[in-house]
């Protein structure tokens, strides 16, 4: 029987997803976000599509991947709000591919490293609207409010934990 | 047996100790009933004065004719983005650019409309706007949201007459919201750092937007007034009429009543036999406080007191239960 040799970091911790599991997850995330604030008001400073688009990123390992699957989340998620279409879709393809990237060089299964992982990326994406509202669109009106963002991305990283758990669940080894 | 029926006396003693205060309740319930009747007359008469001058004047008055009540389904999932869906669509009549309200202010507007969805844009959003005058010193602004979720008007420079706790209302001149819905009251006023020399007054919004579970889309508006209201209107017209007839008909019975046949409060007016009229409430039973002779007229001190007067006999407090009624002391008789 062929043994199967892994020569990188890249390789060994490449997953798959389930084409269903691939549409379906970052689906579910968005549907979430809309609805839950609507009961629970607070939940609105919880990005599940972010922790999905990061999640997804890390698991590919492929910075293409990251990028087409942050932007296309970002684009859906751009679908529902006022905001010019594309702002979130530009920054969760950042997202997407810097995820990606750090995947290859640090162990995404361990807990601590999630943990900073999302929050370090949630901070990121925050100062990437704030720099596509203020500098691109040219909204003066748009603050950047640190303190609520650190509470953010805190709240996302509480999120992320078990989030990231259950996906597992779905992941295939390519 | 017997313990069956104290039961039963103990519980009809009950019933009648609950009666105690009736009497007095029913007496400030009368003249409530009064006062109401004597204000609604004269905010019929006020507002059948306003229609008057509005109609001479050519002022365009929009009146909410038909709305079509919507459930909110989701929200936009951004924090910095204030808009909510609605499970009412074009199908049911909604257009773009439609005023939601909820019966305790003005919420926003339909921003996009889908066959059986539609996006309400919240008035706290930043790229929100709404003609607005506040209500107390008639200062017309525009209110806005903020990046934070506020609501604020920044367009107005200080002026000490606004105050914190005056309310806002629409002033119909953005063509979206109806004239005079609340929007809520002033919570603070302050300098505007970012836009000197002008202030940021933040207004406290009327209706909870953080908490919209069901709207009021207003697809309708009428110049005149809606049927109904107008219904309402004449009835209040026809009982602001009769009180003024039953006014004139008790001045002409009792000329002493009235100097002048008005229900009104009136300085220093006299009766018929030329003794001042007091509207000092002591001179009469019930009626309305402030108003001349809206009660029954106290009886004047008889000339030959005796115990069946008016004052003579102490009152029930100071009663000696069980002693003869030659040593209860006689109240001196009413001057």
């Amino acid at each position: 029987m062929a043994e199967r040799s892994y020569t990188s970091r890249e390789e060994l911790d490449q997953y798959g997803f389930h084409p269903g599991v691939t549409v379906l997850a970052p689906l579910v995330c968005i549907l979430l976000q809309a609805m839950l604030p609507k009961t629970f008001p607070w939940l609105i400073h919880i990005d599940l599509p972010l922790i999905a688009t990061i999640f997804f990123a890390v698991s590919r390992r492929s910075p293409i991947a990251g990028t087409v699957t942050g932007t296309l989340i970002g684009l859906f998620q751009d679908g529902l709000t006022n905001h010019p279409f594309g702002v979130d879709g530009i920054a969760k393809g950042v997202v997407g591919y810097v995820a990606a990237s750090i995947g290859f060089a640090v162990d995404v299964d361990n807990i601590i490293n999630r943990i900073g992982l999302v929050f370090t990326l949630s901070m990121a994406q925050s100062g990437m609207l704030y720099v596509i509202a203020h500098w691109l669109l040219g909204d003066g009106s748009y603050r950047f409010l640190p303190v609520v963002e650190l509470i953010s991305a805190a709240a996302n990283c509480v999120v992320a934990v078990p989030l990231f758990a259950v996906l597992d669940r779905f992941r295939i080894r390519d | 047996m017997r313990g069956r029926w104290r039961v039963r006396g103990l519980l009809r003693m009950g019933n009648y100790v609950d009666l105690l205060h009736t009497r007095q309740q029913d007496a400030e319930l009368k003249q409530e009933v009064a006062r109401l009747r004597v204000e609604e007359a004269s905010f019929a008469e006020d507002a059948h004065q306003g229609r008057r001058l509005q109609s001479l004047l050519g002022f365009k008055q929009q009146y909410v004719t038909s709305t079509v009540a919507a459930q909110v389904i989701g929200t936009s999932g951004s924090e910095r983005s204030h808009v909510l869906y609605l499970d009412k669509g074009s199908e049911d009549g909604l257009k773009p650019e439609m005023a939601v309200i909820t019966p305790d202010g003005v919420v926003g507007k339909i921003r996009d409309v889908f066959p059986k969805t539609s996006q309400l844009l919240l008035i706290s959003d930043s790229s929100s706007g709404a003609g607005v005058i506040l209500a107390t010193t008639r200062i017309r602004g525009i209110v806005k949201g903020t990046a934070t979720g506020r609501v604020e008007i920044d367009n107005l420079t200080a002026d000490s007459r606004i105050k914190v706790g005056e309310p806002v209302v629409t002033s119909g001149g953005d063509l979206v919201f109806p004239r005079g819905l609340p929007v809520g009251t002033i919570e603070s006023i302050a300098p505007d750092p970012l836009h000197q020399p002008y202030t940021a007054i933040v207004i406290k919004t009327a209706a909870n937007l953080n908490r919209l579970e069901e709207v009021l889309v207003i697809t309708g508006t009428s110049e005149t007034l809606p049927a109904a209201a107008a219904q309402d209107a004449d009835a209040a017209e026809a009982t602001q009429e009769a009180n003024q007839k039953a006014a004139d008909l008790i001045a002409e019975k009792l000329p002493s009543l009235h100097s002048d046949g008005d229900a009104a409060p009136v300085a220093g007016a006299v009766g018929a036999d030329g003794k001042p009229v007091s509207d000092d409430p002591e001179s009469q039973v019930g009626g309305a406080v402030g108003y001349i002779n809206s009660g029954l007229p106290r009886p004047k001190a008889a000339a030959r007191p005796d115990k069946y007067s008016p004052g003579t006999v102490a009152p029930a407090a100071e009663l000696t239960p069980g002693a003869p009624a030659s040593q209860q002391a006689p109240q001196k008789p009413q001057e």
